[in-house]
């Protein structure tokens, strides 16, 4: 049993690391070419037997598809460079430290086509400018005084703040656990498994309503409150509450997770477009 | 059919007054604004008036939305495209030096070509560093600034630069790193000495 279970973990963990790698790639912070693709077949061949469950087989088939984007990426690539429109960068810098400042001129003017403007007042604009000074109110007219009495500087209280909007009316531990507790009654009632999507959660009737949900489920996240579930190949985000919180999230290093809360996307999820 | 002459040729002079001279702060019209004053056929009439502009060495330039040009540009990219008039070819180096003096020019053109060698995007101090190389300290920033202002480049919140309006409209970039990579190195250097006399300018585009 136990020699099964060790390739599997390993096998896993394997998978999950080419799977970042490729999403390195994907974000072009890493040349295309980094990655051995036969080196990184064999691997996936080599643990495919071992997969039994879907969730592992999900994991193989989304390996797989990072696989594919990136032997895209190394396609498209290959294609620049053998176009006739590639330069080599390097050589082309190379030339531009060379070369000097009468010959770099001579150059530019063999490639510069500067553009034809003319500035020319005619009788017309002078006319309309005359009628237009005609109709402007003098500036005393225009400038009244305006009646600015000076206040003093003093203190605001909580209620005043709250009074006018720059504080909540609740204290913000208070405001998480109102949130904590609505996001499992939204899972019991709606939810699968334990959780529910990201959006169903903070999807609001206004934008603004749903930006503040937003807002505060991150640190319903932050505080050990909740987790998210990234399901990458599907590209769909959960949320699944805790019941209890995990105090020990926040002695951990954690990685933050990027959720773009879009207008367009909220307007899709308003309309049930949103996946 | 000489009616039809008479409807075009009134459409060319007007087109001709709507792109030689200044309507907004940057020079040349929207294609949706040649459509509004002209009629949806504008593209014919600014073929005509290139051809009209052709031996006066002049040229109608196109410039597009996107960085690249389509190959056959729809009404609606037309309609978003800008376009100006433009030198067609190519005059001898003192009379289109056009007022700028020649460390400034070689300047904006080693700007241009740092920026294309770096597929689009330089930081700001190296772009300032290379320039130092061949230009003192204090003129630097003042020149970066000033092709900025004319809209040749433009700069990010990160101090990163990239090419503008006016470098896509007036610089057939191919051309220049063509150009660039087939120079002799060796005859750059010895081309070195020869100075133009600074002129004076500050014609503001």
């Amino acid at each position: 049993m136990q020699s099964t279970k060790e390739p599997k973990k390993l096998g896993r963990e394997r998978l999950e690391r080419i799977i970042e790698m490729c999403i390195v790639i994907e974000n072009h912070n890493v040349d295309p070419f980094t990655l051995n693709i036969d080196e990184i077949i064999k691997v996936v061949k080599e643990y495919f037997p071992h997969w039994q469950h879907p969730d592992e087989l999900k994991l193989d088939a989304e390996t797989l598809h990072h696989l594919a984007s990136v032997i895209k990426l190394q396609s498209e690539w290959v294609k620049q460079r053998s176009t006739s429109l590639y330069t080599d960068p390097f050589l082309l810098e190379e030339k531009i430290l060379q070369i000097g400042k009468q010959e770099m001129v001579n150059v530019f003017l063999k490639a510069w086509h500067p553009l034809i403007e003319f500035e020319q007042i005619s009788l017309n604009s002078l006319a309309q400018g005359l009628l237009y000074w005609e109709a402007l109110a003098p500036l005393g007219e225009r400038w009244k005084d305006l009646d600015v009495s000076e206040v003093s500087m003093g203190f605001a209280s909580r209620d005043e703040l709250i009074k006018q909007g720059v504080l909540g009316d609740r204290e913000f531990s208070e405001e998480l656990n109102c949130y904590w507790q609505e996001l499992r009654d939204c899972v019991a009632k709606k939810g699968q498994d334990g959780k529910i999507q990201y959006w169903d959660f903070i999807g609001a009737d206004t934008y603004e309503e749903t930006v503040q949900r937003a807002f505060i489920t991150s640190f319903l996240v932050t505080y050990g409150y909740a987790t998210l579930e990234i399901d990458r190949l599907e590209e769909q985000v959960f949320i699944k509450p805790f019941d209890k919180q995990k105090t020990e999230i926040l002695t951990q290093q954690s990685t933050s997770v990027p959720i773009a809360v879009s207008f367009e996307d909220w307007q899709k999820w308003k309309r049930g477009e949103l996946d | 059919m000489s009616k039809k002459k008479g409807v075009y040729g009134s459409k060319v002079k007007k087109t001709t007054q709507m792109l030689f001279y200044k309507r907004h702060q940057k020079p040349g019209v929207k294609g949706w604004e040649l459509r509004k004053a002209l009629g949806s056929d504008y593209p014919k009439v600014l073929d005509l008036l290139d051809d009209y502009l052709k031996p006066l060495d002049l040229q109608v330039k196109t410039v597009f939305e996107e960085e690249k040009t389509p190959e056959k540009p729809t009404l609606e990219e037309l309609d978003k495209a800008r376009f100006y008039v433009a030198l067609r070819g190519d005059l001898p180096v003192k009379d289109k030096l056009l007022g700028w003096r020649i460390d400034d020019l070689a300047g904006l053109a080693i700007t241009i070509s740092f920026i294309i060698s770096k597929k689009g995007q330089v930081a700001r101090k190296d772009a300032e560093k290379l320039l130092s190389e061949k230009m003192p300290n204090w003129k630097v920033g003042l020149n970066i600034d000033r092709y900025i202002r004319y809209g040749y480049l433009t700069q990010d919140d990160n101090g990163q630069l990239f090419l503008d309006w006016r470098t896509r409209a007036e610089v057939d970039q191919k051309a220049l790193i063509n150009m660039l990579l087939s120079t002799d190195a060796q005859k750059a250097e010895t081309a070195e000495p020869k100075e133009e006399e600074p002129q004076e300018q500050e014609n503001e585009q």
